[in-house]
């Protein structure tokens, strides 16, 4: 079990992790979700022991480990960039970690092969790792992490230099292959589909504090506030800030009714935010709200439009499945379920629905 | 490639294109090459004068170093009319003459020894550390170079002679450092820094302690730029002159200063100087050859 209790790293006066509080469970799969710059490599640093914190402390399996070097941790990490040794073989690569912990060559022979075999690299032991492709660049180092049966496998943005098909397999391999380990999974992404895709426990980072941590699921589906639910939306959430009077929120020129469960809250300032693809162009259902929006831009991708709407002065991006095509300037009516809007007080603090209209 | 025709504008000016034009078109791209070829018949010309005007000072040496006396100062000849090797021999067999490429060679090993040796943690520390002045420090270093070794000469002589080093092959080593020490730092620098700095943190992740790191792993790394490092020490104090002699009188007297003391009583010996010539570019020859391929980035010191 990793514990990082109030973890704090000042690097010349600025703030790169503030008061950060996390428990790491054996044999899970936890993602470091945020944009660049939130943190996540810096915590992984400290996680790994690269580097030290400025206040807070460590603890691996009960054992204070803040301040311990990174030698004398059972860690693995893999870098973004494809990182090996270029002067060794890729056997010898992935044989390093057990070298220097000393294992017999049995011994040795055996995890480099298991390794090797777990990523398909037995046909290029004998290479050199630079005259390899990316992916099998990559797929070493991730050899190496494995070797060394870590119980903490650091993966800082692992499959973000590897083309898109590649990545598509490894993420769905790397899960399987690590969780036989037993050993607590790290992966940061920038990505908020790669998190859903992981699935297991997300951490959302945002300006190098934890926002909320949790199943990824339940993060993604409920977010605490609205930071939480800004890092978790991809294309960026769609926000509104309007007042809530009576049954309705008001803003100049529209107003949408309150959602069924929130008629009770009080009166005042609120910003609610939904994802772009639970803004549609044809009616879900008959609860639906309906907006008049006017178009701005429409982008086609080949199975989905992203259609950039103006309503009253906000911008929006609607994710319509299809090919939309929209004149700009053009009035359209689009419609959002009521049940996907997240409501966020004028603090950002997610205003809870009561229980029955929970879905 | 039916693009050809399209780029180039005289298969532009073709009737009609189709495929069997197309084929020709491209034929017609080369031969015009070719015929722009043929014009400048003398292409050749100014690279060959080059050349001569490099190699003749070198080619007049060893030429030189196979003739007798005689003939050196009685004709001019373009090539030995009588070759000996009698002027090597003279090298060979007398101690004043070969202890000089002796003493050379000792105190130039050591002092490229000693640079490296200082250089590596030197240069490591500017590459992936920063510390309170690290950027005025490594400049500094730097302007150890601009001034002429004859400023040193005399302070050189002064100190050495305090520490009984004078005539020592140690005393010149060290004093050469000063200016192959900063330019080893700056070279190891570049190609440290091209090296990534998460490559020593996955080694340490990996366990490695810092000096294992170091030999085993970033060694072989800046191999390349160790060699190109060395190349440069080896350079400057194998042609290095005025502190060399400075500094030492007999048992440590570098081969460069008894070529300088040259005459003896049967007149200036010219044979023989010529063949000391030829003998002294030979390690340098030598040595630039292990380190052809990385000499560019050397220059450009390690950053490119």
């Amino acid at each position: 079990m990793l514990e990082l209790r109030n973890v704090t790293k000042t690097v010349a006066g600025a703030d790169h992790i503030r008061d950060v509080s996390l428990t790491l469970e054996h044999g899970s799969l936890n993602v470091l979700l945020g944009p660049t710059l939130s943190g996540k490599t810096s915590l992984m640093r400290l996680m790994a022991g690269l580097d030290a914190p400025t206040s807070g402390s460590i603890w691996f399996d009960g054992r204070d480990v803040t301040g311990v070097p990174v030698q004398k941790r059972n860690v693995a990490m893999v870098y973004q960039q494809f990182i090996n040794y270029p002067a060794m073989t890729v056997y010898e690569n992935i044989a390093s970690p057990l070298r220097v912990a000393g294992a017999d060559a049995a011994r040795t022979d055996r995890e480099v092969k298991r390794a090797a075999e777990l990523l398909r690299l037995i046909p290029y032991l004998d290479r050199m790792p630079l005259s390899l492709s990316g992916g099998q660049q990559q797929r070493t180092a991730l050899a190496r992490a494995i070797s060394k049966n870590a119980g903490l496998v650091l993966l800082d943005e692992p499959l973000a230099n590897l083309d898109y098909k590649l990545r598509e397999e490894l993420r769905a391999e790397l899960p399987k292959i690590f969780a036989e380990t037993g050993a607590i999974f790290v992966y940061a992404t920038t990505e908020p589909q790669e998190a859903l895709l992981l699935g297991g426990n997300t951490a959302t980072l945002s300006e190098g504090r934890v926002t909320q941590f949790g199943p990824t699921i339940e993060v993604f589906r409920r977010p605490k506030d609205l930071v939480t639910a800004r890092t978790f939306a991809d294309p960026p959430l769609n926000t509104v800030i309007l007042r809530k009077q009576g049954d309705s929120f008001q803003l100049d020129g529209g107003a949408l009714p309150v959602p069924a469960g929130m008629k009770a809250i009080p009166e005042g300032t609120y910003a609610i935010g939904f994802q772009p693809h639970h803004l549609r162009a044809t009616r879900p259902n008959a609860d639906a709200i309906v907006l008049p929006a006017k178009v701005l831009v429409t982008e086609i991708t080949g199975s989905e439009s992203f259609v950039h709407v103006q309503f009253a002065d906000v911008r929006w991006v609607m994710l319509a499945s299809g090919i939309h095509s929209y004149q700009p300037e053009e009035m359209i009516e689009v419609f959002i379920d009521p049940r996907h809007l997240m409501v966020f007080d004028h603090e950002g603090r997610a205003v809870q629905p009561a229980p029955k209209a929970a879905a | 490639m039916a693009d050809a025709n399209v780029t180039s504008p005289r298969a532009g000016s073709l009737p009609a294109p189709g495929p069997a034009v197309t084929k020709a078109g491209s034929g017609d791209v080369a031969r015009a090459m070719r015929r722009r070829g043929d014009q400048s018949r003398f292409w050749w010309l100014i690279p060959a004068f080059y050349i001569a005007f490099l190699i003749l000072p070198i080619y007049w040496l060893v030429n030189m170093s196979f003739k007798t006396n005689q003939e050196i100062l009685g004709t001019l000849s373009l090539w030995p009319r009588d070759p000996t090797i009698h002027n090597y021999m003279v090298i060979f067999t007398d101690p004043s003459w070969y202890k000089g490429y002796i003493n050379s060679i000792i105190y130039v090993v050591l002092n490229t020894v000693i640079s490296i040796a200082v250089a590596l943690p030197a240069a490591y520390a500017f590459s992936r550390y920063r510390f309170l002045g690290d950027k005025h420090l490594f400049f500094w270093l730097l302007t150890n170079r601009m001034a002429p070794p004859a400023v040193f000469a005399l302070p050189f002589f002064q100190l050495y002679s305090a520490f009984g080093l004078i005539d020592t092959h140690i005393a010149v080593a060290l004093a050469h450092c000063l200016f192959n020490v900063p330019l080893a730092v700056w070279i190891l620098e570049g190609f440290m820094s091209g090296v990534p700095k998460e490559i020593d943190e996955t080694a340490y992740i990996d366990g490695y302690s810092f000096p294992r790191f170091f030999t085993k792993i970033f060694m072989p790394l800046i191999a390349s730029g160790i060699g190109v490092a060395a190349f440069f020490c080896f350079m400057f104090s194998w042609v290095e002159l005025l502190i060399a002699r400075t500094l030492t009188t007999t048992n440590a007297k570098p081969i460069s200063a008894i070529m300088t003391r040259t005459v003896s009583a049967s007149g200036l010996d010219w044979g023989v100087l010529a063949a000391a010539g030829v003998l002294t570019i030979i390690p340098g020859a030598l040595v630039i050859w292990f380190v052809r391929n990385y000499i560019a980035r050397g220059f450009a010191l390690g950053r490119v």
